[in-house]
């Protein structure tokens, strides 16, 4: 069988899993145990719907650090509104999902329409909704709402006595819905010919500009629906919530085999990414001795050695013929490329002068 | 030069703006604290808000600086605000954390000399920066995710180094680094100064600036120009985690603790605001060192600014926030053509006919 070296970073990634989870199963009594397998979907749920937004942006050759800081505006806002104004859940949580998605609308308008680096412009997102949360309140809101208490305690059986959380649903609902998004829609194609080339996806009459601006509309709109799983996960709402939670997705997404100049990975990557982070959590645990600050380290690593086979499997595959999507490119990927897309040469003129003219 | 023309000559001035910004921000503090100019000399050194401010800017202005250079070989480096974290942690966790009295009276010991420990400390961040340019100039990654790797690692090996704790030192001498005076100055200053100067003298009268801003605007054709742009890459990383390291140091010893978790939080985000607050364009090419320097004292000013009018300092995030977004849409040219368009067009038809 012949693998697709695009892919080889996801199996990798699979047979790390796996092979974790054999290790610990070994070495820890209790380890293997279906309910095991799920408390690492109940944990990471919401993580898998953050990573999922994150993963459309990365593949179109952006980024969003602004993910975190929506998740904790969102549970802010929601304790806020829940418990301060006594709002019902079904009001909340569709106000929430806009705010996110308005959120990311503002994010790829200033990626796409006024040229700002995706890097610096989320950079100042996450700035203004870490702030906003503490508009709202400096100190941690804890939710008593009877429905939000009840669905973050609400057991659904799937057999055996295992159990998974109301959240879980919901993550592997966004999972179904993000995949046939990305693989069987005319909007997930233009978003892997985006992220293989701006300009052959401009020479070929895809919308461009649409695409981008929607990519981040919906990593705004996952990272809502992120905070409202955190919401239930914490039962709170707390401005430091989720504090580095940008890193997690992006690492995820990484470790599962998408592309960081765009163009190459699969949704189902970003979630065996997840899991893979979430099983090392959960042998730090098991083992009790290790501190915590090993899974950082770990991550790490786990980064370091996948963003080195991406660029080892980059350097292999510039002689071999393959298909053109997501050909590869160089790494210090020069503004200039996006820039010579613009039409108008004013644009190019001015770019060169020195800012504050 | 007729009148029109110098203030055009002025305005049109790279640190202009900043410096306007810096100005009215003073006048700002000076709104709500008329003694903020005010400089008193007590225990024979210089007191004063401005003075407070310079101490507190120096490790941001440290950072800043080498961040300029990396920005301006066209990279970026957000693990500044981890190897803060693990300088200062490998500094107090040398030097130690115990308190030993004797006779009644604290005695200042040390684990390792002093000296030793700051060069430790320093040698580490330089690693880290080594590290860096590995990944960037040899194994030819994207900066943003090769230093993001440091990132997301160095606060666990920070954490790892101090054990988890916040260690609180105890040596006396060791203070003297973050909240020492040398002349009526706060030291960080002459530090932080130093760096300027030496940066200054390197970039202005050898070839260096040039390589840098060759580099910065066509790595390809500098290479192809016979520059060895691997090494400058390289050189340029290391010097940005010797310049975060030594920050680390300045922080650390200035609340005499060193905190894995903490320290140096979000301070990659706040070197690069000021490096871009300074006009130093994101795309890399030319860079100014002064205006990363002024960047850094603007960001130092708002932030006291917003204590002293008494509002939650958490806010000072939503201010950054949209000091961030304008100074982009003014970097920005699409929004400079859409805001000046009529202007030109207008200009574009006057020419024509």
């Amino acid at each position: 069988m012949k693998v697709n070296p695009r892919r080889l970073p996801f199996y990798v990634t699979l047979f790390l899993f796996v092979l974790l989870f054999g290790f610990g199963s070994v070495r820890y009594t209790g380890f293997f145990s279906v309910q095991v397998f799920l408390n690492l979907l109940i944990d990471n749920a919401f993580l898998i719907v953050v990573a999922i937004g994150m993963t459309f942006v990365i593949l179109s050759g952006g980024i969003d650090l602004s993910v975190g800081a929506v998740v904790a505006l969102t549970t802010m806002i929601s304790a806020a509104l829940v418990e301060h104004h006594g709002w019902s859940i079904g009001v909340v949580v569709p106000l929430v999902l806009a705010i996110g998605a308005l959120f990311g609308l503002m994010m790829g308008v200033l990626i796409q329409v006024f040229q700002i680096q995706p890097f610096i412009a989320t950079l100042g997102g996450m700035f203004l909704a870490r702030g906003l949360c503490y508009l709202i309140s400096i100190d941690s809101i804890s939710i008593t709402d009877p429905v939000y208490t009840a669905l973050s305690q609400h057991k659904i059986f799937v057999g055996g006595g295992n159990y998974v959380s109301p959240s879980v649903v919901i993550a592997l609902a966004v999972f179904a819905a993000a995949a046939w998004l990305a693989h069987c829609s005319r909007f997930g194609r233009t978003v892997y010919a985006l992220g293989g080339n701006e300009r052959s996806a401009l020479l070929m009459g895809l919308p461009v500009a649409r695409t981008r601006v929607l990519v981040y509309v919906l990593s705004g709109l996952c990272s809502a629906l992120g905070g409202v799983l955190v919401t239930f996960y914490m039962l709170s709402g707390y401005g430091l919530h989720a504090q580095g939670m940008e890193l997690d997705a992006i690492a995820a997404t990484v470790v599962g085999g998408t592309l960081l100049t765009g163009g190459v990975g699969l949704i189902s990557g970003s979630v065996v990414g997840v899991l893979l982070l979430g099983v090392i959590q959960s042998l730090i645990t098991f083992d009790g001795t290790l501190s915590s600050w090993w899974a950082r380290i770990a991550i790490g690593v786990l980064l370091c050695l996948f963003c080195l086979m991406q660029r080892f499997l980059g350097r292999t595959q510039r002689g071999a013929s393959l298909p053109p999507p997501g050909t590869h490119k160089p790494a210090q990927r020069s503004d200039a490329g996006a820039k010579d897309a613009a039409p108008s040469a004013l644009i190019m003129q001015s770019h060169a002068l020195p800012p504050f003219n | 030069m007729t009148h029109p023309a110098r203030i055009r000559a002025l305005t049109g001035h790279r640190l202009f703006w900043p410096c306007v910004t810096l100005i009215l921000l003073c006048l700002l503090n000076t709104w709500f604290n008329p003694h903020f100019f005010h400089l008193d000399i007590r225990n024979g050194h210089l007191y004063g808000s401005v003075i407070d401010i310079l101490n507190r800017a120096a490790p941001l202005m440290l950072v800043s600086l080498g961040m300029t250079l990396v920005i301006a070989i066209g990279g970026i480096d957000i693990s500044v605000g981890a190897v803060v974290a693990i300088s200062g942690a490998i500094a107090a966790s040398l030097i130690g954390g115990t308190l030993v009295i004797q006779n009644g009276a604290p005695v200042y010991v040390t684990k390792v000399p002093m000296l030793l420990a700051l060069l430790a400390a320093v040698g580490a961040a330089l690693l880290c920066g080594l590290w860096n340019g590995l990944l960037v100039a040899g194994a030819g990654m994207q900066p943003i995710i090769a230093t993001l790797i440091l990132m997301v690692a160095g606060r666990g090996v920070a954490q790892l180094i101090t054990g988890g704790q916040i260690i609180t030192v105890y040596y006396e001498p060791f203070f003297f680094v973050g909240n020492g005076y040398l002349f009526g100055l706060p030291f960080g200053l002459y530090v932080a100064a130093a760096v300027l100067g030496l940066l200054l003298l390197l970039m202005h009268r050898t070839a260096l600036g040039l390589f840098i801003e060759a580099v910065g605007i066509n790595a390809v054709a500098a290479r192809l120009a016979g520059l060895n742009t691997k090494a400058l890459v390289f050189g340029i990383y290391a010097f940005c985690g010797a310049m975060a390291g030594i920050a680390g140091l300045i922080i650390c010893s200035n609340v005499k603790s060193a905190d894995g978790n903490n320290a140096g939080l979000l301070l990659e985000l706040d070197a690069i605001l000021a490096v871009t607050l300074g006009g130093t364009s994101l795309a890399g090419g030319k860079c100014s060192l002064w205006g990363s320097v002024l960047g850094a004292l603007i960001i130092q000013t708002l932030t006291y600014a917003i204590y002293s009018m008494g509002v939650p300092p958490e806010i000072n995030l939503v201010v950054k926030a949209v000091v961030v977004f304008a100074v982009c849409l003014a970097q920005s040219a699409a929004f400079r053509t859409m805001l000046f368009q009529r202007r030109l067009f207008q200009r574009r038809t006057g020419a024509q006919s």
